[in-house]
């Protein structure tokens, strides 16, 4: 039998994540204006519940429609990263959306389906599957880049964040044209025999990884497909800034690890220059540029172009299967510190803007430590983690990193890694001094679910740098069977 | 090898000189045979159609592409449906019958999901 | 897991060494939780307490070690990280060289806690902050907690963490009064000081890291255990590896010891209150460095050229350090180059392999540096006292006068309002003197002792050393000369120092205290026959980490005499500038009048600042501008967008409208032309324009890539 039920089981939480959003429309259509925060607690509750079948499968093996979709470890640890990152990423919109008028229930209704594209994005072992999981992933973004209504920043960003996406998405597309007709088969595990075999014509094989790793590398933001993102991440709405930050990257990173691990383990002499030179371009361009920033929107931006700069430094040792295999969970890990130090800094963001983009300058953090020293001292907690200095989950992020890029050899790269992270101290420490050792008076505003996110943030990005070591374990174990 | 190649393309190469052919001879027909009353408004490039001067990013009700966006679901629903139904019947005398029913099912159901919340969203009222 | 060393013969003390760090951190967490509510006094008493209980415990440590046969003893704590193999324990290590630092840390640091209950409780009033007498504490107590980290970490990695974790107490302490007076000479200039100690410290770091790295990867451990003696040893036959660990790790002690070339920042960081000049940048944390020499030695010693280069930067530092201390007029910023000047004996002195006398140094160093910091904050404040005093306090005896502006501008730091000082403030000035004497080399003292042991190995084996650290340790006894007639002698230059008034008490016992050291604590290595205790102390962990007998030389005349007449000679010197003739108020320094432009540029600290300003900073900040603002603005939209595209479509169009258009439809040519025009307008005023420059962006990279994976 090709299919069975026991499909739709295996990919249990990503059904659950479709068909509550898919019923979620329907509440939304009929429920009456007055109960349309019922949305927002079922959004929640789906989440909720889609993340307790994640964990529940947890440790299982399996294949669906035909070897489509891979159900593993590495699966499973996305399934919950970017589960527990849509539940943060709800809490942070709730009050904002409020506040500025465009309260509505098809927003969580989006990021849902945009959940949903990520996880089938970390389970997809077909190229057309994974377009399509990219493409789900991707619209729903567009559209919450584009969610304030009236606001032109935010539209031109919906805009700005489509047209370059859809011209990325051509270039995956192209690139799983030459892979096919170098290869004739989409499926990743075909590829690899099919390669294995010996093909025709490597070069078209070689254009075709490239041309798909190029349109990975525009969703995760390397440079130089990065130009979209300061743009779209400082007109979007924050919270969906903060979700897009750590989504895009989920979904992009995990696609690339599993194209190029399960199907192009042959291509890396070819390919690892062209990642190396990613590497370096995007550690000193989003480093560099971040520091002249003077919009703590855009500077973030820049700082987490410069973020996915160090994961993809995990790519480096690929082909050497031995080191690989602890780059790839350095990868995962950090990808986690990211998620946590990112949301954390996101709500502090939050709790500080006005209308009109007000409050958004790093000079409005004048005073913030003195006044909000709670508040202050979480923002330093992140800058420091950002920054990669203990006691913060982004320092043991760094030193997994290091040390899995330094066992590859790539010693020159490491090199940069640590100089660069020196430069980014310049730009996260000056936030830090204009908080608390600047005269002045912010407000914020109080939301007390954004106050929960940034605080059990801070909490747990000092936390989990104490318990790292099972935490990397787990991603140790997480990536196992991807050889 | 590579004649074999191109080969593949001589009916593309035929179908588009006979198409050409086709437009020349039509236009010239008309240009031997026609009647010519020439004045203003027959000169513009759209006949009957809007003005070409003035600035191009006018403003039109939003309403067009909510229908435009209306079709394009509901076309993708047949284009889907057409194949679909024709191989059918493949797929139950494979024993698969009930598998691909219940797929298009969901599919169906998706479908309608966005059809009933367009619908109660008011985006077929017109006013 | 804690206290987890019991052992079957009874309770070890060893097992209490992890309080050393976890003390002061309660004592800090209670501050930070009740204190909120508590008057100065309780909050004073717990954060004193706290660290004269972790000195407590680093006696019982030495107790334990006593017991133990002076035998390293490692108390492992927790497992932080392991990952297959690779382990990272937090262990304890507790060695006869990590006791002495608990013990100065801890001793020092308590005298410098009850000096602060006290010295703080005027410096908040003077600042108009209260609530910072509490943050002050905690950020005190955090320290001494990273200190101990520092010091008692039984690997790098704990060394590194504890070393992150005091310079980042350090750049709060520095930058802590970062929002008062906000003219030129307080306020953001403070926090500039912090952030100048934390960006030269990072490149420091760096360093440190760099050698951490290579020691790792090379020795596959950064476990002391593991790692003295055998594995260096293993190693020793690859010099160049050697070479770059320990330029690296040189590096690293230039960033926290204030050695040539980063020691700018440490001078700069006088800007926080003086308790901290005394306990940071002055005690403990800046011989961090000099720990870490030490405790480095086999690397150190492993290759042949090493010791130049570390006692070449070491002495260099200590003179030239010494010629800027001469030309300030900061009683402060005296002291901090004499303190780089002496860390650059120190650095010397284990740099030559001298580890017993660079750690004499570093102690004795503690005692008198420590000590003349408290005097001068006690000078400071007394200064300050008569300046302004306390309205509604509860001592006021004194009217301000009527002429005196409140608002002027005056510098309660400046020697030069400072004079005949010494009846105002009679304890202070005696035990200023223990520690002026003691830092001149003078016999008996405590400094004497140190200095002439590192003097007597250079003399030894690096005689160019010698000569230099001779020079040093003149201009030393010259600039301390100066600074004690300008300060205690000859008249009142200001109506300040007329009316001056005496610390309270909580001020005079820890100085007190501290010139009991000053004076007696350099018995503790008697250089004669039956002596050499400390020495013989610390060659337990040395020798056994080295594997070779630690060399000893024996007590000279030849190299004490000498010293000691030069020192007097240079009090002499002193005498004839400031002291025969005491400066009188308005008065310019006779030394600048005598030096002119020497002066100057002694003064200007040889335009260091400047020149890293001129070479890194500002290439720096030009760099990240060029790329912000010509590359990523300039050239992409301006350039490249404005004129490559915009332009360029808009000839295209019109070349479209104009030749091919007209000739076509001729009546609407002129209208069409335009239509072009304004639409091009409507374009680039379009914010979607930029989409087509963020797409060619994209599309460059893809050429980029193919036509290298093409044409490679």
């Amino acid at each position: 039998m090709l299919y069975s039920m026991d499909d739709m089981f295996n990919i249990l939480p990503t059904v659950i994540v479709v068909a509550w959003a898919t019923a979620l429309i329907l509440v939304e259509a009929f429920l009456p204006k007055k109960y349309k925060f019922i949305t927002i607690w079922l959004t929640v509750l789906g989440l909720v519940v889609a993340l307790v079948a994640a964990i529940n499968q947890h440790g299982i093996e399996a294949e669906a429609f035909n070897g489509m979709l891979v159900v593993d470890g590495f699966s499973s640890f996305l399934n919950i990263l970017i589960l527990g990152s849509g539940i943060l990423a709800v809490a942070l919109a709730v009050g904002y959306n409020k506040r500025f008028g465009f309260d509505r229930g098809e927003y969580y209704i989006m990021m849902m389906f945009s959940i949903a594209g990520t996880m089938l994005m970390s389970s997809a072992a077909d190229l057309i599957v994974i377009f399509l999981a990219l493409e789900l992933m991707s619209i729903p973004l567009y559209i919450m880049a584009a969610f304030y209504r009236g606001n032109v920043n935010s539209e031109e960003a919906g805009m700005k964040y489509f047209l370059l996406g859809a011209f990325a998405g051509g270039f995956i597309l192209y690139g799983i044209g030459f892979v096919y007709g170098a290869t004739g088969a989409t499926g990743l595990s075909q590829v690899v025999t099919a390669i294995n075999g010996g093909v025709d014509s490597p070069t078209f094989l070689l254009v075709g990884a490239a041309l798909i790793l190029i349109g990975l590398g525009f969703k995760v933001a390397a440079v130089p497909f990065h130009m979209w993102t300061p743009d779209v991440y400082e007109g979007s709405p924050t919270p969906a800034t903060a979700y897009m930050a750590v989504g895009a990257k989920v979904g992009g990173f995990a696609a690339l690890i599993r194209i190029f691990v399960v199907a192009f383990p042959t291509l890396s002499t070819d390919l690892v220059p062209i990642l190396w030179g990613l590497v370096a371009l995007t550690l000193v361009v989003g480093n560099l540029v971040a520091i002249a920033q003077k919009n703590i929107k855009r500077m973030l931006a820049y700082s987490s172009i410069s973020h996915a700069g160090f994961i993809l430094m995990a790519f480096l040792p690929y082909g050497d299967a031995a080191v690989f295999k602890s780059s790839v969970a350095a990868a995962l890990f950090y990808l986690l510190a990211f998620a946590i130090t990112s949301f954390g800094s996101w709500g502090v963001v939050i709790a500080l803007e006005k209308s009109e983009g007000k409050g958004l300058l790093l000079e409005d953090y004048a005073g913030l430590g003195r006044k909000y020293p709670a508040l202050g001292v979480a923002m330093l907690i992140f800058m420091l983690s950002f920054t990669g200095i203990p006691p913060t989950i982004g320092f043991a992020g760094k030193f997994l990193l290091f040390k899995a890029v330094m066992e590859g050899g790539y010693y020159g790269l490491a090199i940069l890694g640590v100089l660069t992270s020196l430069f980014s101290a310049y730009y996260y420490l000056r936030l830090v001094i204009i908080m608390f050792m600047k005269s002045g008076e912010p407000n914020i505003v109080s939301d007390r679910w954004v106050t929960l996110v940034t605080a059990s943030s801070a909490v747990a990005t000092v936390v989990l740098f104490m318990v790292s070591t099972p935490l990397f374990a787990w991603a140790e174990q997480a990536v196992l069977k991807l050889f | 090898m590579l004649q074999d190649y191109l080969n593949d393309y001589w009916p593309i190469a035929i179908l588009l000189l006979l198409t050409t052919l086709l437009g020349i001879v039509a236009i010239g027909l008309g240009y031997l045979f026609g009647p010519r009353r020439s004045n203003k408004r027959k000169n513009a490039p759209y006949e009957s159609g809007m003005s070409p001067i003035g600035p191009g990013t006018r403003q039109l009700p939003v309403k067009f592409y909510i229908v435009a966006v209306l079709f394009i679901l509901f076309d993708i629903e047949v284009v889907f449906l057409l194949p679909w139904a024709v191989i059918f019947k493949k797929f139950v005398d494979e024993g698969l019958g009930n598998f691909v029913l219940i797929e298009m099912i969901i599919f169906l159901g998706i479908l309608l999901v966005g059809y009933v919340y367009a619908w109660k969203k008011g985006a077929f009222e017109w006013d | 897991m804690l206290l987890s060393e019991a052992t079957t013969t009874g309770f070890d003390l060893f097992s209490l060494v992890p309080w050393i760090v976890f003390i002061p951190v309660i004592g800090l967490l209670v501050n930070l939780i009740f204190g909120r509510k508590w008057n100065e006094r309780i909050i004073g008493i717990v954060a004193s307490s706290a660290v004269a209980l972790t000195f407590v415990v680093s006696v019982l440590q030495l107790i334990a070690l006593q017991g133990n046969h002076h035998e390293a003893h490692v108390v492992p704590f927790v497992d932080w990280l392991s990952i297959g193999q690779f382990h990272l324990p937090w262990e304890f290590r507790v060695d006869t060289l990590s006791v002495t630092m608990m013990l100065v840390v801890s001793g020092v640091g308590t005298l410098i806690h009850i000096y602060a209950t006290g010295y703080m409780w005027f410096d908040v009033r003077y600042k108009e902050d209260l609530k910072s007498y509490r943050r002050f504490f905690i950020y005190m107590n955090l320290f001494i907690a990273m200190m101990m980290i520092l010091v008692s970490g039984n690997s790098y990695l704990m060394l590194f963490v504890g070393w992150e974790g005091v310079g980042l107490c350090s750049f709060l302490l520095i930058g802590f009064w970062f929002d008062r007076n906000p003219d030129t000479t307080f306020g953001d200039k403070n926090a500039f000081a912090g952030k100048k100690a934390f960006v030269a410290n990072r490149v420091g770091d760096f360093g440190f890291l760099m050698a951490m790295f290579l020691t790792f990867w090379n020795f596959k451990t950064l476990s002391f255990t593991e790692l003295f003696p055998d594995a260096v040893a293993h190693y020793s036959g690859d010099p160049a590896l050697i070479w770059w660990i320990t330029g690296f790790m040189l590096l690293g002690v230039a960033g926290k010891s204030a050695q040539i070339p980063l020691f700018v920042w440490l001078p700069d960081a006088m800007a926080g209150p003086t308790p901290v000049s005394a306990l940071i940048h002055a005690a403990t944390m800046v011989t961090a460095g000099v720990y870490l020499v030490t405790r480095s030695a086999p690397i150190f010693n492993a290759v042949e050229g090493v010791h130049i280069m570390v006692a070449t930067v070491g002495a260099a530092t200590a003179l030239f350090a010494a010629t800027i201390a001469v030309g300030q007029h900061d009683i402060k910023k005296v002291l901090a180059y004499s303190t780089v000047s002496q860390l650059g004996f120190m650095v010397a002195a284990v740099g030559m392999g001298a580890y017993v006398a660079g750690m004499f140094h570093l102690v004795t160093h503690a005692f008198f540096k420590a000590l003349l910091f408290l005097g001068a904050g006690s000078v400071i404040l007394a200064v300050e006292r008569g300046h302004h005093p306390l309205i509604g306090g509860h001592e006021d005896e004194h009217e301000p006068h009527d002429d005196e502006d409140h608002h002027e501008l005056f510098d309660p730091q400046d020697m030069r309002n400072m004079g005949g000082l010494r009846k105002r403030i009679p304890w202070t000035y005696w035990t200023y003197m223990m520690g002026t004497f003691a830092l001149m080399g003078l016999p008996i003292f405590a400094g004497f002792w140190s200095k002439d042991e590192i003097l007597l190995d250079a003399k030894l084996e690096y005689p160019v050393i010698y000569w230099v650290l001779v020079v040093a340790a003149f201009l030393t006894a010259f600039y301390m000369g100066r600074q004690v007639w300008l300060v205690f002698f000859g008249k009142p230059r200001h109506h300040a120092s007329e009316v001056a008034k005496e610390s309270p008490w909580s001020m005079l016992v820890p100085l007190l205290v501290l010139a009991f050291l000053s004076v007696f604590g350099g018995f503790m290595n008697w250089p004669f026959e039956g002596g050499h205790q400390f020495g013989h102390w610390l060659g337990y962990t040395i020798e056994k980490a080295t594997g070779h007998a630690l060399h000893v030389p024996a007590f000279d005349w030849g190299v004490a005499i000498p010293a000691t007449l030069l020192a007097l000679l240079a009090i002499g010197i002193s005498w004839l500038i400031y002291g025969r003739n005491p400066l009188k108020t308005g008065q310019q320094d006779p030394l600048e009048k005598a030096l002119g432009p020497i002066f100057k540029g002694m003064h200007n600290k040889w335009y260091v600042d400047e020149i890293y300003d001129f070479l890194i900073l500002r290439p720096y900040q030009k760099l990240a501008k060029f790329f912000a603002e010509t590359l990523d603005w300039n050239i992409w939209h301006d350039w490249f967008h404005e004129k490559g595209i915009r332009d360029n479509f808009q000839k295209f169009t019109r070349f479209l409208a104009d030749p091919i258009d007209l000739g076509v439809i001729d009546r609407i040519a002129n209208g069409l032309a335009s239509t072009v025009k304004n639409s091009g307008e409507i374009l680039s005023r379009l914010q979607t324009g930029f989409i087509r420059n963020y797409a060619l962006s994209v599309f460059f990279g893809v050429v980029v890539i193919l036509g290298y994976l093409i044409f490679r």
